[in-house]
Order: C-alpha cells, then sequence, then structure tokens
C-alpha cells in the first residue's frame, strides 16, 4: 500500500495494518416491492482501510450499486437495511437522516455515473463549489472557498482560469472530472464511485483512473470502486471484492485474486472478459438468479461448470485461503477442512448433473 | 471469407492501386474523399452579418475500400465521426462530398426513392437495444417490419415463417415464447438478439453494427459477439463494426480504422495496426486499455487534453495539441499557447500563478481558433519587455525538461512591437493518409516520410 501520511508509515513500519476507515459486518438491504422483499444484498461483510481503494466486481444486477449506496445509507425509502456499517466507530445503519445527512460530504462521498445531470447547467463551476463548501463549512470566506476548489480542481486538471465558466462549456470527461473534485473539496475519508468512467472514452477513463489512484496517495482516502472493467480493477484497485446474488462470493489483494482466481464464478468472469488477449470467445451460460425468490444452496450452482451435487442445498461456508484472499465454495471450503464434507451429504461431492441453459436466459 | 476467428487470411489492403498478392476479394462497397458536414445553426444576427457559425466536419474525406466478407473496425474516442461515417454509408445521413459506389451507383448521390430499394441490403444495428426497439410493438411486430416495408412476403404465414427463423438464428429460441412479447419483457441482451433478428430477416448484405455491445453487461457482450459472428458465417455478412474499445475490435475485426475528428488517421489489417502502431494517436488508444493481466503495471503516459470541439477543429494534423512527438510544421496556432500557460499553472502555488498570470492582459485573444500570428497584450502595470521576457524564459525553461515540450517547435518567432507580444508560430501542414513503406498499412501523420505531400 503507497501511502504517504506519518500514520501511515508509522503502522507500516510497526508491521500492522491500518485500523478500517469503514467495517461492514452482515448487512442486508431488502428492497419492498409487490412481489416481495428483493434481497439485492444479503449478508455482506467488509473493510476498508484509509487509503486504499476497493473494486466492487460482478454481473449487472448482482447488488452492486445497492451496496455503495447502502453504506452510505442512500437507498430509496421503503428499504430495509440490517447489519454493521461501522464508520469511525458510528454505526450508519439506522442512524437519522439528519446526522447522516452531515456526513455526507466532510466525511462520506459519493461519485455517480452521469455527469450532466449531477452539474446544475444554469451555475457556474465556481457556484458549484460554494454552494458546496458553504453547506458544510459555514464560516469560510470567498477567498478560503476559491483556493479550496482550484485546489481540487488543479488535482483534476481543470485549469483556473476556467473557475467561472458554466458546465457546458467543458466536454463530458471534463465535468466527470469537476464532479469528482466537487466530491473530493470536502475532503471526505470514505468515497464510493459507482462506474465512473463507464460512459467515457478509454482515454479519459484512464486519465481519471490515474487520479483516483493519485487521490489515495495524497489524500489518504479509502474508495470503493464500482466498475465492470475488470482492467480498471487490476490497475487501480488494493483489494478486490466479487459480487454475485447479493454475497460477496471472493475478496482479497487484488493482484492475487487476478493472477489466481479461487472462486467458480471469479474464474468464470475474468475468462469471459474480453480484453486486448482475447483470442476466443468464452461466456457463462445464464443469468444471474431472480433476487425476488428464495435461494438456498450455492447461488453460482445452476452455472457453475465444478458444481457438486451438495452444492443446490447447502450454502457453503466462507473460509480464508493463503495470502488472506476469502472465498465461499465448498471446493475451497472441503480442501481447507475436509470434515465438512459430511454436510454435503452422501453424493454431495459428486458432479452436478448441469442443466441445459438456453442462450436467451441471459441477462 | 476474412473473418479472424475462422481463418488465418486477413483481408488484403490496396493502398492506393498496390493489389495485394494472394486471393484479391470483392470489393463490396468503395468510398473516396466522403464528407459528411453538418451545417451550424448560427442565430439571427450572424445570418444578417453573413458571418456563418461554421460547420461540424463529422466527417473530413474519407477514403475506405470494403471487400465482401470483411469485418472492419471503425475506432475512435467520442466525437470522431465513427457513428456518422457508419450511418453515411448506409445512406441514413446525406454526404456533403465525395463518393459511396455499390453495386454500381453512388449511394452519395442517389434521391431517397432510388434508395429504398438499396436499404435492404444495407442494416443496422445500434447502440441502445432500449431505444432501438418501439415499445408498442410485439417482437413479431419489430422483427418483421423490414419484411413489410420492403413487401417481401406474400401472406402472414411467410410472414411468420421467416420471423421464426430469424428468432432461432438468433437463439431467441424457441420462438412461440418470444413472438408475442414486448420490448420491455426482455433483457438487454435478449433485445439485442431482436434487434440483430430484424437486421438480418430481409437478408442483407453489409452490416453497420455502431457499439451493439457497449451498453450491455460484460457477460452478455461475449454472446453477442459469438453471435454476430455466427450469422456472418451462415449469411455472407460483411460488417462494419463501430467502437471505442479497442479489445473487442481486436478480436473481432480484419481490418482497423482509427478515427480522430473526422478523418482516418491509420488503417490496416487489424495485427498490423495491432503490433507495431504508427500513428501517435493510435499508440496512445492502445497505452491507454486497462487490461486484466496482474503483471502489468499502473504508469502509463496518456496523451494530456480531450478530443478538441469538431466545430473548430486544430490548424494542421487535428492531433496535435496531444501528441507528444508533434513537429514544427504540426499546425501550432494561438490556441496552443493558452493551453500551454494554463497546463503550467495547474501546478504553480497560488501566488506564482497569480503572478504570472498577472503578466498577460486578456488571455481570451489566444482562444480564437486558427491564429497562426496572435499580439498578446501585457497585464495591467507591465510592459511588453517583461512578457516578453517571461516567455522566453518558458521556452529556455522547456528546452532542458523531457519529455521535450513540441509546443516550442512551432513558435517561430516571439517579439515585442507597438507595446504587445507577437508570437507568430511556423506555417501549418495537414498529414494526408499515405501507405508506409514494408506494410499494409496507411498513416496520416508527418512522422513518416512518405506522407509528407
Ligand atoms: N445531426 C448532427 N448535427 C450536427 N452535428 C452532428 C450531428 N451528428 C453528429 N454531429 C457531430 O459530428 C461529430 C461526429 O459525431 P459522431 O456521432 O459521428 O461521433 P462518434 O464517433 O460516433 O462518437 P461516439 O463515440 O460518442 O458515438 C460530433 O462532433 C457530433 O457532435
Ligand atoms: N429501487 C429498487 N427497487 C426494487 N429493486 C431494486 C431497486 N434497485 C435495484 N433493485 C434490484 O436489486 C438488485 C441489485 O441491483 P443493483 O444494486 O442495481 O445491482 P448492480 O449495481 O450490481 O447492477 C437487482 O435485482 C435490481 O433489480
Ligand atoms: S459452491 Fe459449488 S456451485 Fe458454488 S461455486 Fe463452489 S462448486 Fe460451484
Ligand atoms: S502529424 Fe503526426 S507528429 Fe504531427 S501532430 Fe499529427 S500525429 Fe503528431
Ligand atoms: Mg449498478
Ligand atoms: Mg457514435
Amino acid at each position: 500500500m503507497a501511502t504517504t501520511t506519518a500514520a501511515a508509515e508509522a503502522a507500516d513500519a510497526a508491521g500492522g495494518e491500518r485500523e478500517p476507515v469503514l467495517s461492514v459486518r452482515d448487512l442486508r438491504v431488502w428492497y419492498g416491492t409487490e412481489r416481495g422483499p428483493v434481497r439485492a444484498v444479503d449478508g455482506v461483510t467488509f473493510d476498508v482501510r484509509p487509503g486504499e481503494t476497493l473494486g466492487l466486481v460482478g454481473e449487472s444486477g448482482c447488488g452492486k450499486s445497492t451496496l455503495g449506496r447502502g453504506v452510505l445509507g442512500l437507498t430509496p425509502t421503503g428499504t430495509a437495511l440490517s447489519g454493521v456499517v461501522d464508520f469511525k466507530g458510528t454505526n450508519l445503519v439506522g442512524l437519522p437522516p439528519k446526522r447522516l445527512q452531515k456526513l455526507r460530504g466532510p466525511d462520506l462521498g459519493l461519485i455517480f455515473q452521469e455527469p450532466m445531470t449531477r452539474l446544475n447547467p444554469l451555475m457556474k463551476i465556481s457556484e458549484h463549489f460554494e454552494e458546496a463548501l458553504r453547506t458544510h463549512e459555514r464560516k469560510l470566506s470567498k477567498t478560503a472557498i476559491r483556493e479550496r476548489a482550484l485546489e481540487a480542481l488543479r488535482g483534476m486538471g481543470i485549469p483556473p482560469s476556467r473557475y467561472n465558466s458554466y458546465p457546458h462549456e467543458f466536454s463530458g470527461g471534463m465535468r466527470q472530472r469537476i464532479m469528482i473534485a466537487l466530491a473530493l473539496v470536502l475532503r471526505p475519508a470514505f468515497v464510493v464511485a459507482d462506474e465512473p468512467t463507464t460512459a467515457l472514452d478509454v482515454l479519459v477513463e484512464a486519465q481519471i483512473i490515474k487520479i483516483l489512484a493519485d487521490l489515495r496517495k495524497n489524500f489518504d482516502t479509502a474508495l470503493v470502486l464500482i466498475t465492470h472493467n475488470l482492467g480498471i480493477v487490476a490497475e487501480a484497485c488494493d483489494r478486490v471484492a466479487v459480487m454475485y446474488a447479493g454475497h460477496i462470493v471472493e475478496q482479497g489483494d487484488a493482484r492475487e485474486v487476478f493472477a489466481n482466481p479461487q472462486h467458480p464464478y471469479t474464474k468464470e468472469l475474468l475468462r469471459s472478459t474480453i480484453s486486448l488477449s482475447t483470442t476466443g470467445l468464452h461466456y457463462i451460460p445464464g443469468s444471474p438468479p431472480d433476487l425476488g425468490r428464495p435461494l438456498e444452496g450455492c447461488r453460482f450452482a445452476a452455472r457453475c461448470p465444478v458444481a457438486m451435487r451438495g452444492c443446490e442445498e447447502h450454502e457453503p461456508p466462507e473460509v480464508v485461503l493463503a495470502g488472506g484472499v476469502r472465498s465461499a465454495c465448498w471446493h475451497q471450503a472441503l480442501e481447507a477442512d475436509p470434515s465438512l464434507g459430511e454436510e454435503l451429504g452422501k453424493d454431495g461431492r459428486e458432479p452436478l448433473a448441469v442443466k441445459e441453459i438456453s442462450v436467451a436466459d441471459e441477462a | 471469407m476474412p473473418t479472424k476467428p475462422d481463418t488465418e487470411s486477413v483481408a488484403v489492403l490496396d493502398a492506393d492501386g498496390g493489389a495485394g498478392d494472394g486471393a484479391r476479394q470483392d470489393v463490396l462497397m468503395e468510398v473516396r474523399d466522403l464528407q459528411v458536414h453538418f451545417g451550424m445553426r448560427g442565430g439571427a444576427l450572424a445570418r444578417l452579418t453573413g458571418r456563418k457559425k461554421g460547420a461540424v466536419k463529422a466527417v473530413d474525406g474519407v477514403d475506405l475500400t470494403l471487400r465482401k466478407g470483411e469485418v472492419l473496425g471503425l475506432v475512435g474516442e467520442s466525437g470522431s465521426g465513427k457513428t456518422t461515417l457508419g450511418r453515411t454509408l448506409l445512406g441514413l445521413n446525406r454526404a456533403t462530398g465525395g463518393s459511396i459506389t455499390y453495386r454500381g451507383q453512388d449511394l452519395a448521390q442517389l434521391r431517397e426513392g432510388r434508395l429504398r430499394p438499396m436499404r435492404r441490403m444495407l442494416q443496422m444495428v445500434f447502440q441502445d437495444p432500449h431505444a432501438s426497439l418501439n415499445p408498442a410493438m410485439t417482437i413479431r411486430t419489430a422483427v418483421g417490419h423490414p419484411l413489410r416495408i420492403h413487401g417481401l412476403v406474400k401472406d402472414d404465414d411467410e410472414y411468420d415463417a421467416k420471423v421464426t427463423d430469424a428468432l432461432e438464428r438468433v437463439g431467441l429460441t424457441p420462438p412461440e415464447r418470444f413472438l408475442d412479447k414486448f420490448p420491455a419483457d426482455l433483457s438487454g441482451g435478449q433485445k439485442q438478439r431482436a434487434v440483430l433478428a430484424r437486421a438480418i430477416i430481409a437478408d442483407p448484405e453489409l452490416l453497420v453494427a455502431d457499439e451493439p455491445i457497449s451498453m450491455l453487461d460484460m457477460s452478455v457482450r461475449a454472446k453477442i459477439l459469438q453471435l454476430m459472428l455466427d450469422l456472418k458465417r451462415d449469411l455472407d455478412l460483411t460488417y462494419v463494426y463501430v467502437t471505442h474499445d479497442l479489445a473487442s475490435a481486436k478480436f473481432f475485426c480484419d481490418t482497423i480504422a482509427i478515427m480522430y475528428l473526422g478523418r482516418i488517421v491509420e488503417i490496416g489489417p487489424t495485427d498490423q495496426v495491432f503490433s507495431d502502431p504508427k500513428h501517435p494517436y493510435t499508440k496512445a488508444l492502445l497505452a491507454a486499455i486497462p487490461e486484466p493481466d496482474p503483471h502489468r503495471g499502473v504508469p502509463r503516459d496518456l496523451p494530456r487534453g480531450e478530443v478538441p470541439d469538431a466545430a473548430q477543429p486544430p490548424l494542421g494534423c487535428s492531433f496535435h495539441p496531444r501528441c507528444p512527438v508533434a513537429l514544427a510544421g504540426c499546425g501550432w496556432e494561438a490556441r496552443d499557447l493558452r493551453a500551454l500557460l494554463e497546463r503550467r499553472w495547474l501546478d504553480l502555488p497560488p501566488q506564482e500563478y497569480a503572478r504570472e498570470k498577472g503578466l498577460i492582459g486578456n488571455l481570451d485573444v489566444l482562444s480564437a481558433p486558427r491564429l497562426t500570428t496572435v499580439a498578446l497584450a501585457p497585464g495591467k502595470g507591465h510592459d511588453s519587455a517583461e512578457l516578453v521576457e517571461y516567455l522566453r524564459q518558458l521556452r529556455e525553461e522547456a528546452s532542458e525538461t523531457e519529455p521535450r515540450e513540441p509546443f516550442w517547435r512551432g513558435v517561430t518567432t516571439m517579439r515585442e512591437d507597438g507595446g504587445q507580444v507577437v508570437v507568430e508560430f511556423a506555417a501549418p501542414a495537414d498529414p494526408k493518409l499515405l501507405p508506409v513503406v514494408d506494410s499494409d498499412v496507411r498513416v496520416a501523420c508527418h512522422l513518416y516520410g512518405e506522407s509528407q505531400a
């Protein structure tokens, strides 16, 4: 971990890991719908430390955005939350909206996908910063605001001479960088960025990823980066969490997980990504399960190439593997502790006969 | 058929008359000096004063030869003109210049009435599957639509048989399950399959697919690409694949055309373009792709800035403001001086920034496009001697810094004149797309001697 603060150096010198800025324990986020609850996040546990970037990946509909909003308390009304989101000693779950609102900005930040919808076309960039800073730091003078804003903008490569321009005078990439500057001008300790570069071109995307990487170095910001681009995770994240159907199925050091994926879903996801070294197409048949129905056993069983009979009924326990990687799959669980096999029953370890999945049954 | 995944053979690019050896493929479409300029509506005042606000040169002099069975990739950043070019090939946009020869006729000149029967052979697949299907139409009606407009069936039975066949081909099976569904009942991938079914139902020759997978979830992308490969093989299709995703283009295309601001800056067989990119822009694009390879490090040199406004393109080579190796004649102009100053100021502490900015009167004189001579007034309380000294000092500093700032190569003089500082730039030259020796690639860049006019 490359961090520059004294605290980080002290912690590194002591050989210990730094205290997480955010600790999530058994978080559940259920949407209330006419059909009953949709269990979009269903028991998720992870930590994020200062200056660390955690990449969150998985297919569409697996609960990434819900998790990102859930930890910030930004879920729509009618959503049920349970579990613990410990932010510097305060449990955010169940915190009154007023107190959450206060934390948002100076402590917790969110970067959305579409920049144009978030910047007011009638307000100059300077006015956006004045508004953001005044809301949380009432006593700042106009000069102080300007200095803080220009510093944040400079970090994103927006020249000071453009401070008084309107949003439409910038390109899409610049607007997205302005949005990021706005989220960061309050120096939040923890930021969720939900697909911040999906709508952008490779070059602008690469610039933003570089900026986010600098950020954690310079400000010790902890970041959860939600993306469908596994290349970005490999390059810009310290750790990665792979989500499937409301669960985190594998998490650990990003390089370790990519070099040596353990969970069958991670393996399949990596294989099906089209990259410069792709020479043949591979894909995972079918699609993630409907989270509005009760699910039992391993949620990936219907699509898993190495599923066993017992997987369909018995939920795999999470085990910690070498290098600190956690995976929730019976194969790794049995390797770690063969006695667990009894739980799978008599023929539980026989290969599961794969049902033919029609190509059309897909996301 | 040259589709890469099927065979090893690669479409040989005909570099201006030089016939490639091996079996020459039939030419399907020949595009010469194609231009698509969109007029910009200036205000009433602009019309009164006769000052045109100019035009967006969305496609600005494109030459292409599309061979039967080929997959041609149009790759470039947003606004480079990929979609406009693709649409124009199908007659969905009007060309404002040049020709598109298809089946002995020039599509660029054909009237709408004569164009319509051609459209059956030329189909388009759009980026957003949600927007390309009418939400009020069942799949049966939507997919069979081209059959009706082109009058290709005699009765409902034949209609249903063709729709069923098309659905089967795209994997929407059993078709009965989908015929009476509405788009809202389908997932993104299923919708894109339906869109493909509609595109192939009239038995076309050419399919222009505009970012067909970019709105889809990553796990569905490979499936749709595989389907497109299957369709191509079964139906003898030719594809133009529009994308800004280089990884899928590398896998999918036989030929790659890299576009920048309305022009093709590099074109050639995919493997050559990827293994030995020539144009600095191509190199930059390739370097920017994040790879899920844990052994590749983070630091990458990215070109500065962004794609310029197509309504006011840079002088000379459009890429010059971002090009790390640009030469004197690449098109330097006043706007580049402003960008240079702003880049410098980004890194300065506030006081120094204020001091340096104070030396210059009004920066806005540097914002007018295509100025090769500009007079810069000093700021309040300063004189031209101080200003010219400042600029010379910047140049001096730059000459000692690596990587070398290419901007200064383009500055021919900086002198005081009547209390102002006049800066002059080298004459700009437009790079032409010309063949590179010892390869099948053509490139538009002054670095390649042969391509200098
Ligand atoms: N109907 C139109 N009127 C005016 N300008 C247009 C029109 N259509 C496109 N343009 C302009 O032409 C240029 C090229 O646009 P085009 O949509 O072809 O780019 P593209 O390469 O497909 O970009 P993207 O990757 O964002 O889809 C842009 O500057 C665009 O704003
Ligand atoms: N406001 C909502 N009401 C009901 N269900 C929702 C809502 N938002 C998301 N969902 C459902 O929750 C699940 C997870 O969605 P989401 O968090 O958006 O996943 P991702 O970001 O991974 O694509 C999906 O099944 C989705 O349909
Ligand atoms: S628990 Fe069984 S079904 Fe689930 S991922 Fe592991 S092997 Fe596959
Ligand atoms: S012509 Fe070549 S060297 Fe000159 S600016 Fe363009 S890309 Fe760079
Ligand atoms: Mg999402
Ligand atoms: Mg486009």
